[in-house]
């Protein structure tokens, strides 16, 4: 019964597409543009073509507002909804901790110990998908991209598919 | 010394037997059956194949064409009889027009090289279209920055065939090869060859015929179709991965460069130079993948036995049933031609609102197995301005049944994010 190579089920289903993910796919926050960004960043996941465009209004080492817009399956638009949130009146420092917590939750499977995280730890469930952990970490790795500065980030080094 | 032909005689086309020779079929994803409809990406391997492949490896095996002992003697044959057995399969003149790949990418890579850079000049014109596999694309890209030749595309339509008026005007005197898909891998969309082969013989022009989707599911003779190059993988009809051909006119591999250098490619090395083996060996430098192509020699057995006609009328009866059974599901748009007929067994589609890798993912907590992603044609989906599509494609061993487990399982995938 217990074949290691037997994976999937529909039990599995509900812990990768909790409530509160499918809510924020559902209804984005932070999804107006901004009017005067600082900087911004676009990120993409090549594999399977989600985009996450991300304008961040810093003020000092503050970001004061953020906002996204993309195109992609429910896991990459969640996250980056969820993201927003979170680093939303937060420093830049406090957003790169965040970063590394949720890299971590989508290594370890574990939720992190972070105030402000709860929605997130809800994407915990998808450290169990590996094909899906691209999507989920596209918007943390857009708003890295957008703090060093702007440019293009990108969760594959090159083209890997078959079909 | 010969490979034991495989037991397959399913005839008339019987696909509870088939089916048996298929073990992973009766595999369990979660608590539901499988349901493989993954099949254009690669297909699953009959029993037949395993058990030779297996065989060749307990009983056979040896290095080919270096030994004089017994082992080796059979392990070339066997390797031979299976070259010979994909000749016969797409009605090649000779055995040597097979020679062995990896896959359908490295047989369109060995022409690029070994017949692209020693006869392609900067302005000559490589045609080939908007529909095509990236394998398809790209290798003519690299060429092109290499050598100034220059790459047209034939536009694909709104319905995903291609606009053979336009061919017209962009094959001309100054092509020398067109390189093109006999099937979408994306859409299904099968090339109509017979008007477009024509068009480029008129201009004395080469033809590379993008096999990877047709060899495995259409009848195929290379000297009907009147081209040059075929390439296909064995993966995906019945054979083994790390398993291709290309065949090509003897006359031609005669006179390409060879792609790789190394053992059994050369006739003679010095210090100073080397001079090549005759076809094929020309172009099968080091130790091949001999298992593999026993493999691959047993997959064209197992298709042969039950006819290509008869798969491609399988495919044709069950195609036309999903187009219809899929279309049916509320906020399903299905791309690429309307009819049966005009496809191989793929179709792509889009569930409204819901993203393709959410469709796949729901779908395989429901056992069944489909492709989600740009399908490595990425002009494709820019030209339907979609970023992916999911696939459902099929094979010889799929039934209505399972189309009904797809379709209900879409209309479930619809509840689950519909719901606000
Ligand atoms: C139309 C087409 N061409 C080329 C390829 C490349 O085949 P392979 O990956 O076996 O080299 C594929 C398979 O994905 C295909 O569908």
């Amino acid at each position: 019964m217990n074949d290691p190579l037997k994976t999937g089920g529909s039990g599995l289903l509900d812990e990768l597409y909790r409530e509160i993910i499918l809510d924020h796919y559902r209804r984005p926050r932070n999804h107006d543009p901004l009017k005067t960004p600082t900087c911004s960043a676009d990120g993409a996941n090549p594999l399977c073509g989600d985009t996450i465009h991300l304008e961040v209004g810093l003020d000092d080492h503050t970001i004061e507002d953020i906002a996204f817009a993309g195109a992609g399956c429910s896991i990459s638009q969640a996250s980056a909804s969820m993201m927003t949130e979170y680093v939303k009146g937060r420093t830049v420092e406090e957003a790169r901790k965040g970063a590394e917590a949720f890299q971590q939750m989508m290594t370890t499977g574990e939720t992190q110990d972070l105030e402000g995280f709860d929605d997130i730890d809800a994407l915990q469930g998808v450290s169990k998908f590996p094909a899906r952990v691209k999507c989920a970490s596209l918007a943390w790795k857009t708003l890295e991209q957008a703090l060093e500065g702007g440019g293009v980030a990108s969760t594959e080094e090159g083209e890997t598919s078959h079909d | 010394m010969t490979i034991t032909t495989p037991e397959v005689d399913h005839q008339p086309f019987d696909i509870e037997r088939i089916r048996r020779d298929f073990p992973i079929l009766k595999r369990e994803i979660g608590d539901r059956q499988l349901v493989y409809l993954d099949n254009a990406a690669t297909s699953q391997r009959p029993v037949q194949v395993l058990a030779e492949m297996t065989r060749f490896y307990r009983d056979h095996n040896a290095n080919i064409h270096r030994g004089v002992h017994t082992l080796s003697v059979e392990a070339t044959d066997l390797y031979e009889e299976a070259r010979r057995k994909i000749a016969r399969f797409v009605n090649a003149r000779r055995a040597e027009e097979i020679i062995f790949t990896r896959n359908t990418t490295e047989s369109i890579n060995l022409v690029a090289h070994g017949w692209g850079r020693k006869f392609l000049e900067a302005g000559d014109e490589v045609v080939i279209s908007e529909i095509e596999h990236h394998s398809n694309i790209v290798p003519w890209q690299m060429l092109r920055d290499e050598r100034g030749i220059v790459l047209k595309y034939i536009p694909m339509q709104p319905d995903g065939t291609l606009d053979l008026e336009a061919a017209r005007n962009i094959i001309g005197p100054k092509t020398k090869l067109l390189a093109i898909t006999a099937m979408s891998n994306a859409l299904g969309t099968i090339v109509p060859l017979d008007v477009l082969v024509p068009m480029a013989k008129e201009h004395g022009a080469k033809v590379l015929v993008d096999g990877a989707q047709s060899v495995p599911h259409l009848p195929v003779d290379v000297q009907a179709l009147d081209v040059d190059f075929l390439a296909f993988s064995a993966h995906k009809m019945l054979g083994p991965t790390g398993m291709g051909a290309l065949w090509a006119r003897y006359e031609i591999l005669d006179a390409m460069n060879p792609f790789m250098g190394g053992g059994d490619m050369i006739l003679t090395v010095t210090m100073e130079r080397s001079t090549w083996a005759d076809v094929p060996a020309k172009f099968e430098a080091g130790t091949p993948n001999v298992g593999g192509a026993v493999g691959f020699g047993v997959a064209v057995d197992y298709l042969s036995a039950l006819g290509m006609d008869a798969v491609r009328a399988h495919e044709v009866e069950l195609t036309d049933y999903a187009l219809r059974r899929l279309g049916d599901v509320p906020g399903v748009t299905i791309f690429g031609p309307p009819s049966a007929e005009e496809r191989g067994g793929v179709i792509s589609f889009e569930l409204e609102g819901v993203h393709p890798h959410d469709v796949g993912q729901v779908l395989d907590t429901h056992g069944v197995a489909v492709r989600t992603g740009h399908h490595c044609a990425q002009p494709v989906m820019a030209a339907l301005t979609v970023p992916a599509t999911a696939r459902a494609s099929f094979y010889l061993y799929n039934t209505p049944e399972e189309v009904d487990r797809l379709a209900v399982a879409l209309e479930e995938v619809a509840r689950f994010f519909g719901g606000a």
